[in-house]
């Protein structure tokens, strides 16, 4: 769990973050409520966990609140990969 | 009684929230033809205002102009109120046709079909050009009615970061096994006045065979030398595949949009979009009046070469009085807040003191980048623009924020 947090964290920052915004983004850190990731631009962040971990991830699952922090994203994949 | 009290209570619940998250639109009633100087009703039930307006999008002061309204009158005399028919049935007069060839020539592209909004030619034009195979990448600030068109789109969609030219290579690299790759942007966008690199993007779309849909409805009629838009002031007029525009801003200021762009993907709008298929005609008067706009910007920059000249003054006046605003060279000038009372605070005093502005923030722009925004136009005299410099020298020094830059209003206000 902590390596994909790592995984997803890594990716967060370089699709959201602009090189030089100084935002300091965590784990935990709110994506979607704080807005640093909108409803239409988090397409790519739920094509990137479904490749990367072979999952398929429903538009029902999908919602702001599963995707507001890399935990919860990640406790969102960990459920498919049981 | 279908509507009852618990159904009532639903929507009652939800507009409830809507105020107590502080994003409720209040009414207001201009009580005057749209100028730059306007009667306003504000609030409502209040006695009559005199304002200044400096939120419109009438760029070109054109929205009262005597020739255009001469001109709507003429095509309700020649050609009626309206058309009672879509497009394709009944409701295609000369004029129509007249208008397509006009905004076509002016705007440097192949064929155009008008719409009845800008925001239905963006809502038709993805879903009648694009399928599953192909893909839509846009930047992440274009305006909510490319994401809705995006949206009603079988294609895959994907999104760079807000013109980093980096990013957008990269998608385009990694959709190159789509059918076809359209990139999407704002030619100016609304919120922050920037300009999209055109001259860069077109390069990118030549490289990765990508076509490019520019909407252009902040910069018809006075960006570029001779107003023809973004992709005239970035010289790269035969590098744009399809633009989508407004009638209802620069260009007259009623209402109307269209697709502008190569031929067959014209031909296809006109065959299969939804709210080109389903929707009224433009109505003659509106037809009439921006044929006669098109003609006088055609025939004169007179009028952009003044809203630069306004633009650049009225930046210059902001600077010198130490209001932080966003830099850039279109009428579109941000005064960067941060908060979002504050901002709802200042743009309360500018009215008070005869200026009329509006208070934006999330989500109407990212989260802490609270803002009033300044719209300018050519129909401000060099008047205008002083006592709205004045105004907001004025409310900026009330609130402390004069010479102020962004680090030091957050640590004063938050965010």
């Amino acid at each position: 769990m902590d390596k994909m947090k790592e995984v997803v964290l890594e990716y967060v920052i370089d699709e959201y973050i602009d090189e030089d915004d100084d935002e300091e983004v965590g784990v935990d850190s709110p994506l979607i409520s704080s807005g640093i990731v909108d409803s239409f631009s988090m397409v790519s962040l739920k094509r990137f966990l479904e490749n990367k971990y072979k999952v398929r991830l429903s538009d029902e699952e999908a919602t702001p609140e599963a995707f507001d922090t890399v935990t919860s994203i990640c406790s969102l994949v960990q459920k498919h990969l049981g | 009684m279908a509507y009852s009290e618990k159904t009532r209570n639903v929507f009652t619940g939800e507009i409830v929230a809507i105020k107590d998250k502080g994003l409720f639109k209040e009414k207001r009633f201009i009580c005057s033809p749209q100028d730059a100087e306007i009667t306003v009703e504000y609030p409502e039930g209040s006695s009559l205002s005199k304002v200044l307006n400096f939120c419109a999008n009438n760029y070109l002061g054109l929205s009262s102009h005597p020739d255009v309204v001469k001109a709507a009158h003429e095509g309700l005399d020649a050609r009626g109120y309206g058309m009672s028919s879509v497009r394709f049935i009944c409701g295609t007069q000369d004029i129509h046709r007249e208008l397509q060839d006009k905004v076509s020539k002016f705007l440097g592209m192949e064929d155009t079909l008008l719409f009845p909004s800008c925001m239905d030619a963006n809502s038709g034009v993805f879903e009648a050009v694009l399928g599953q195979d192909d893909v839509i990448i846009a930047d992440r600030l274009i305006h909510a009615s490319l994401v809705d068109g995006i949206r009603l789109c079988s294609a895959e969609y994907d999104t760079f970061k807000h013109m980093n030219m980096k990013h957008l290579r990269k998608k385009l690299e990694l959709h190159q096994d789509k059918r076809t790759r359209m990139v999407v942007t704002d030619g100016v966008f609304s919120m922050d006045g920037d300009l999209a690199p055109l001259d860069e993007m077109v390069a990118l779309c030549n490289e990765y065979d990508a076509m490019l849909l520019v909407d252009e409805s902040h910069a018809s009629g006075f960006i570029g030398k001779t107003g023809r838009g973004t992709h005239e002031h970035f010289g790269v007029i035969d590098g744009v595949d399809i633009i989508t525009t407004t009638f209802g801003k620069g260009l007259g200021g009623a209402s109307g949009g269209c697709v502008s762009g190569r031929k067959e993907i014209v031909e296809l709008c006109r065959q299969k979009a939804r709210p080109y298929l389903f929707s009224n005609s433009l109505a003659p008067p509106i037809v009439n009046a921006s044929i006669k706009v098109i003609d006088l910007i055609s025939g004169s920059t007179e009028r952009r070469d003044k809203l630069e000249w306004n633009t650049d003054y009225f930046r210059k006046g902001m600077e010198k009085a130490g209001l932080n605003i966003r830099s850039g060279e279109t009428p579109i000038v941000p005064v960067m807040l941060y908060n979002a009372k504050l901002a709802n605070d200042m743009a309360r005093d500018m009215y008070a003191e005869g200026i009329y502005v509006i208070g934006f923030f999330f989500p109407v722009v990212p989260a802490g980048a609270a803002r009033i925004r300044v719209q300018l136009s050519a129909a401000h005299e060099k008047e205008h623009l002083d006592k709205c410099v004045e105004a907001f020298r004025k409310v900026g020094e009330k609130y402390g924020i004069l010479g102020l830059g962004k680090s030091e209003i957050i640590e004063k206000y938050g965010n």
